[in-house]
């Protein structure tokens, strides 16, 4: 076994000297690759949140009804009571504007707005949970909603629920196609770099195989310098995800909870960064697979 | 052991190196092969390394057809052949010791037994104590010692070399050839290109001479 592997061995260390000869350049070819595959992956990782999101919104939609201003306290106590009353209805909440805009104060940069607001702008809510999860009976909800004349408006979550969920399937095509562009743009890096690294050894190359190396033996230390080198961009970009998740995670999580939306963002499970990992090592071996087919071929014997 | 059947070879561009050369070598012969120089030696030996292909004849080694290889049976025929090329071609960025080894790491020998190896052949051309040494601070003579103690270390049946004395001062050829002749005694076979036509007479070798692309003895 270990006579059989020993050609594996000799190029994986082969490739790693070349990678460690120059720290600076593998340092910066390894930053290329990371900072393009972060920018799909974290696009990934995002709507993979709000994907979890909508999801989860969706098992218990929501109606939203928001009353006139000029409704009075009273008034709405006695809109709330028909409410209760109301079978289809299975659960209510009354969101008072006061709350709604302390809620809205408690975030920072919120509360010299609302300090500065002679009169408060937001209106008093029902948030109603329907019985049942039948379309037809939200509907008849909504238009029971719409037709009091304490209220002004009626928003059907599930329709932002359903909004929500194309956008993120859309932002998940989108950098899906983002990856495979940037993906073929590492290929080429990659072809390039392995198309150097042939050239600057095109001696050693002619002598061994005039010593009567194989192709494959020749062969073999570039591939695995380009997998090495996706790996390593793709480690560098898992970082580059987390950290920038890390960053921005609670401010989106405070963003969300001031419109009374609880988020729990998450950086990419172990299976996505695998996958992250997996496709930056397989482009880094493409690459180089592709630009050792091209330029060994051209008598690197003579 | 080699055979050529009416080789000719024609360069692109329509150079005709060999012309209609038909010779044979036995096994544990001793063969110098002379000729003025653009005779075409560099090229008879580039044809049995398989490093060119005929235009036309056939080329046998061990009794295989070289022309008629396929790309991934070349490197075995290159194994069984010792080959010390015109320019040396020992890497400068490695010690002579590791020069030495390639022949061993590229065909995958066990690297416990290889390191004995190289120091046996390194011993065998008088370099042992230069090891660690980096080629370019060598003399041309020793340069070429290192390249003929790369091209013996797989043990090869056959050894081929393509003017291992040029540009050495007669003291320094003296040495090498009587190298040459040592492996011989050892029942290598030995096939020579070299403008030095006395230089291996007294050893009782063989001569095959070319004149512009064609055998002339
Ligand atoms: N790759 C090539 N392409 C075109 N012509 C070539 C090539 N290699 C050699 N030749 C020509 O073929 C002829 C024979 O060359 P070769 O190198 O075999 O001669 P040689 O006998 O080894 O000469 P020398 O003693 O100078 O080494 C020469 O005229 C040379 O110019
Ligand atoms: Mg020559």
């Amino acid at each position: 076994m270990s006579i059989a592997l020993f050609p594996h061995r000799l190029a994986l260390r082969q490739a790693l000297a070349r990678l460690t000869a120059k720290p600076l350049a593998t340092f910066l070819s390894a930053l290329v690759v990371a900072i393009a595959l972060s920018l799909p992956a974290l696009g990934l990782v995002l709507m993979d949140n709000l994907g979890g999101l909508a999801r989860g919104v969706s098992g218990k939609p929501e109606i939203s009804a928001f009353l006139k201003r000029e409704v009075s306290a009273e008034q709405a106590q006695r809109v709330e009571n028909r409410l209760q009353a109301d079978k289809r209805i299975a659960a209510l909440r009354f969101v008072p504007r006061d709350l709604a805009l302390k809620q809205l104060a408690a975030r920072g940069g919120f509360a010299d707005v609302s300090g500065a607001l002679v009169e408060n702008p937001l209106p008093d809510a029902f948030i109603i949970e329907p019985t049942g999860e039948n379309p037809a009976v939200f509907e008849a909800i909504r238009t029971a909603l719409a037709a009091m004349p304490e209220v002004a408006h009626v928003q059907l979550d599930s329709a932002w629920v359903e909004r929500l969920h194309a956008a993120v399937e859309l932002g998940r095509w989108s950098m899906l196609l983002l990856a495979g562009l940037l993906g073929a743009a590492l290929v080429i890096v990659t072809f390039n770099t392995i198309r150097l690294q042939i050239l600057t050894q095109r001696h050693e190359i002619t002598v061994s195989l005039l010593l009567g190396a194989t192709r494959n033996f020749v062969r073999r230390p570039f591939l695995y310098f380009g997998l090495l080198q996706g790996l390593l961009g793709g480690l560098v970009a898992w970082a580059l995800v987390e950290g920038v998740m890390a960053l921005i995670a609670p401010r989106i999580e405070d963003l969300a909870r001031s419109y009374n939306i609880v988020l729990d963002l998450h950086g990419p499970t172990p299976l996505q960064a695998a996958g992250l990992l997996a496709f930056a090592a397989l482009l880094g071996w493409l690459g180089a697979g592709l630009s050792v087919r091209r330029h060994l071929h051209d008598g690197a014997v003579d | 052991m080699i055979r050529f059947e009416r080789v000719t070879k024609r360069y692109p561009g329509g150079h005709e190196a060999l012309a209609d050369v038909s010779f044979e070598i036995r096994h544990g012969e001793l063969v110098v092969l002379g000729g003025h120089s653009g005779a075409g030696k560099s090229t008879l030996i580039k044809l049995i390394a398989a490093l060119e292909k005929p235009t036309a004849g056939k080329v046998w080694v061990s009794g295989q057809d070289v022309g008629s290889l396929r790309p991934n049976q070349v490197p075995y025929l290159r194994r069984s052949l010792g080959l010390v090329m015109q320019e040396h071609r020992l890497l400068t960025d490695r010690t002579v010791f590791d020069n030495v080894m390639l022949p061993l790491l590229v065909t995958g020998y066990p690297p416990k037994d290889a390191a004995k190896r190289v120091r046996v052949a390194l011993d065998k051309v008088g370099m042992g104590a230069f090891e660690q040494v980096m080629p370019m601070t060598l003399s041309g003579g020793e340069q070429h010692r290192v390249a003929i103690a790369r091209a013996i270390v797989n043990r090869p049946s056959v050894l081929i070399a393509d003017e291992p004395t040029a540009h050495l001062d007669p003291a320094y050829a003296r040495e090498i050839a009587a190298l040459f002749r040592s492996f011989h005694q050892a029942g290598v076979t030995i096939l020579l290109a070299t403008h030095d036509e006395t230089l291996f007479s007294p050893y009782g070798s063989r001569r095959i001479e070319l004149d512009h692309g064609r055998l002339v003895a």
